[in-house]
């Protein structure tokens, strides 16, 4: 499906032309054979803004077939206005299936969140980056932070995670917490709660990262080694919740605090969508077949 | 509840439609066409061709239509079109040697081989509302007796030389030679450091104009202070010129108009080269000078190393300007922040909660 413009052209598949995508799906395949290492790549410039995914929708689009169906989600949800309008973008320029349904999709998109359900083999989750470089806070220049990776040099990291630990007794950081990939480089896993963290280990997905403004795209393999940082005696730990989604009740989920009144009243749901559903659905068959 | 929470589809389609009403605003108002956009709002025009890297003033006035006149989104659109466009050829490089000028002003001599030429400029206006463009119609006569279209004096020369190049012959301005190589092209491999000057140029030649104004500005108050003169700013229009391979001399595919700025700098020399001036270079689609001469400092400010001087300042860091110059990749990420990030606050939130309960344990316990 083409849609064609004023002057008598025509976009291509999925708006990027085909060098265009060649260029990427080469970077893609450098980034597979080097996990966690960022590989520069000469984005081009989408019909949405930098900050908006255009680092996953042009890594999405170089390897977007006819055939694949695709799920796109934000905060964990299908139907956050940036998914909405993103899966539009892919509807009208490729055509091709979408679901909401985790074990349906063959690539998902996301912002954010990794979804609760286990991935598959075959299947390709593709992250939005803001920033990839993980030592950025630390060192703002990017010739400094590509020899520091070069060289394998992470021990300001282990500092800087220390530095909390002395000064609060806890490493503070709740999202975009640092891994080193295949015991070799240090990657963000983009800003995924550390909640999420655990899935990207040995996960047997291919995990894509893409990066627009920044031009970087990385990649973690299937049934990679994915290691959070964390000392022997302040283990990595993750988020968890004293309540249970009110919706689906589920308690291994992560949740989302939904503010109800103006009073402190609080509502716990799940941020996966799909997985609260799917458990509702469930529920309520389980609940018609006991009947 | 929650569905509200979440937004949704339905919005988006909404917002569309306030969208193109506000855009269109009182249908009672007649509708602005391109024409009128491309010639009475041509600076606008040239702005966005200038930092969309697209010389096509028919869509940068589409774009600005659609834009509602917002310059930085016009840029956007512009550039989302120009990504998708196939790649012919590469023109040979254009001579501004040749332009046919329409303006051009040197600050360092009051007179030159094919002299000064002021053109249509605002330099000189007394900046008053002139209420008779309040009126439809023609506008009342100015004191300027010149047009811009009128045809140029018939002593006019052919060729104007470029102050620049009198100096280089004298050998008191460092003189830049074309090596031969073929330059990178930033939209199609990104930005690396260190950047050559001719890739921080192009990065330059697209960047926002109110960034590069202020860092410009930031030079001349002591920031990186490179102690400019306007050598020269020439406006004109030159000729396009593509090399087929199956032919033996290069043929004319159009004209553009551009804006050249080139600063003459101090320079006080080191073990290898004599005390000379150096350059700093700006180009503009159209009419774009305030562009090519924050340009030209900002150029000359990151040539700092390369000429051995102490780089102190936001300017000369070539990392800092270049990384952060274009329009469109700040406003997308500084905008982004509008996205929802429920998921990253609700973990910074457990986490706070944690640290809030430990702090208050410890000073109970200090009690």
């Amino acid at each position: 499906m083409t849609t064609p413009d004023s002057r008598g052209g025509s976009y291509n598949f999925a708006y990027l032309d085909e060098q265009s995508k060649r260029m990427i799906r080469r970077a893609i395949l450098k980034a597979v054979a080097l996990p966690g290492y960022q590989v520069p790549f000469g984005g081009r410039e989408m019909p949405m803004p930098h900050g908006w995914g255009t680092g996953g929708i042009q890594v999405t689009a170089s390897i977007i077939g006819r055939d694949d169906v695709l799920k796109v989600i934000d905060q964990g949800a299908d139907d956050t206005t940036n998914a909405v309008s993103i899966r539009n973008f892919f509807l009208r320029t490729t055509g091709v299936a979408t679901t909401e349904r985790t074990a349906d999709a063959s690539i998902i998109q996301t912002r954010h969140r990794m979804p609760e359900r286990k991935l598959q083999e075959g299947q390709i989750m593709v992250f939005q980056v803001p920033i990839p470089e993980p030592l950025r806070w630390l060192e703002p220049r990017e010739s400094e932070t590509r020899t520091m990776h070069a060289l394998a040099e992470y021990g300001i990291m282990h500092v800087r995670l220390y530095e909390d630990i002395a000064r609060l007794g806890r490493i503070a950081t709740a999202y975009d917490y640092p891994v080193q990939v295949n015991g070799r480089y240090l990657m963000r896993p983009s800003p995924i709660p550390k909640f999420d963290n655990p899935k990207l280990d040995r996960n047997p997905a291919l995990l894509l990262f893409g990066a627009g403004r920044e031009k970087r795209i990385y990649a973690v393999p299937p049934y990679t080694d994915v290691k959070s940082l964390d000392f022997e005696d302040h283990p990595f730990e993750v988020q968890s919740w004293d309540h249970t989604c009110a919706l689906c009740g589920a308690d291994d989920s992560f949740l989302d605090e939904i503010v109800t009144d103006d009073k402190g009243g609080r509502m716990f749901v799940c941020s996966d969508t799909d997985y609260c559903a799917e458990r509702r659905t469930a529920d309520g068959a389980n609940a018609e077949a006991a009947e | 509840m929650y569905v509200a929470v979440k937004g949704g589809e339905k919005a988006i389609a909404g917002a569309h439609r306030l969208l193109a009403e506000e855009r269109r605003g009182d249908p009672a108002v007649p509708e602005i066409s391109l024409d009128q956009i491309e010639q009475q709002l041509s600076f606008a025009v040239d702005r966005v061709m200038s930092e969309g890297s697209l010389y096509d003033p028919e869509l940068a006035a589409l774009a600005i239509k659609q834009a509602r006149g917002d310059l930085v989104e016009a840029v956007f659109l512009l550039r989302a079109y120009r990504t998708t466009l196939p790649r012919f050829a590469d023109s040979l490089p254009i001579d501004t040697a040749d332009m046919a000028v329409r303006r051009r002003v040197s600050a360092i001599f009051k007179d030159l081989p094919g002299g000064q030429m002021l053109g249509p400029t605002f330099d000189y206006t007394l900046r008053l509302l002139d209420f008779s463009l309040m009126a439809e119609g023609k506008p009342a006569d100015i004191e300027v007796p010149m047009s811009a279209s009128d045809p140029m004096p018939a002593d006019a020369p052919a060729q104007m030389p470029r102050v620049t190049d009198l100096l280089v012959a004298d050998g008191i301005l460092a003189a830049e030679t074309d090596d031969g190589e073929r330059p990178a092209d930033i939209t199609r491999i990104p930005l690396s450091f260190p950047a050559d000057r001719a890739t921080r140029l192009q990065a330059l030649a697209r960047g926002d104009e109110g960034f590069l104004l202020g860092l410009g500005y930031s030079t001349q108050r002591g920031y990186g202070r490179s102690h400019p003169f306007a050598g020269e700013i020439r406006m004109g229009d030159v000729a396009v010129e593509l090399q087929p391979e199956e032919l033996p001399f290069p043929i004319e595919i159009g004209d553009i108009e551009l804006t050249e700025c080139q600063m003459v700098n101090q320079y006080k020399g080191d073990a290898e080269n004599p005390p000379q001036f150096t350059r700093g270079y700006g180009l503009a689609f159209g009419q774009g000078e305030r562009k090519a001469m924050a340009m030209a400092l900002v150029d000359r400010a990151l040539r700092a190393e390369e000429l051995g001087e102490v780089a102190t300042s936001p300017a000369q860091d070539a990392e800092f300007v270049l990384s952060h110059c274009d329009n469109l990749e700040a406003s997308g990420f500084v905008q982004h922040l509008k996205l929802p990030h429920y998921v990253d606050f609700q973990a910074e939130l457990s986490t706070l909660r944690a640290l809030r309960a430990a702090h208050a344990k410890r000073a109970e316990a200090a009690e």
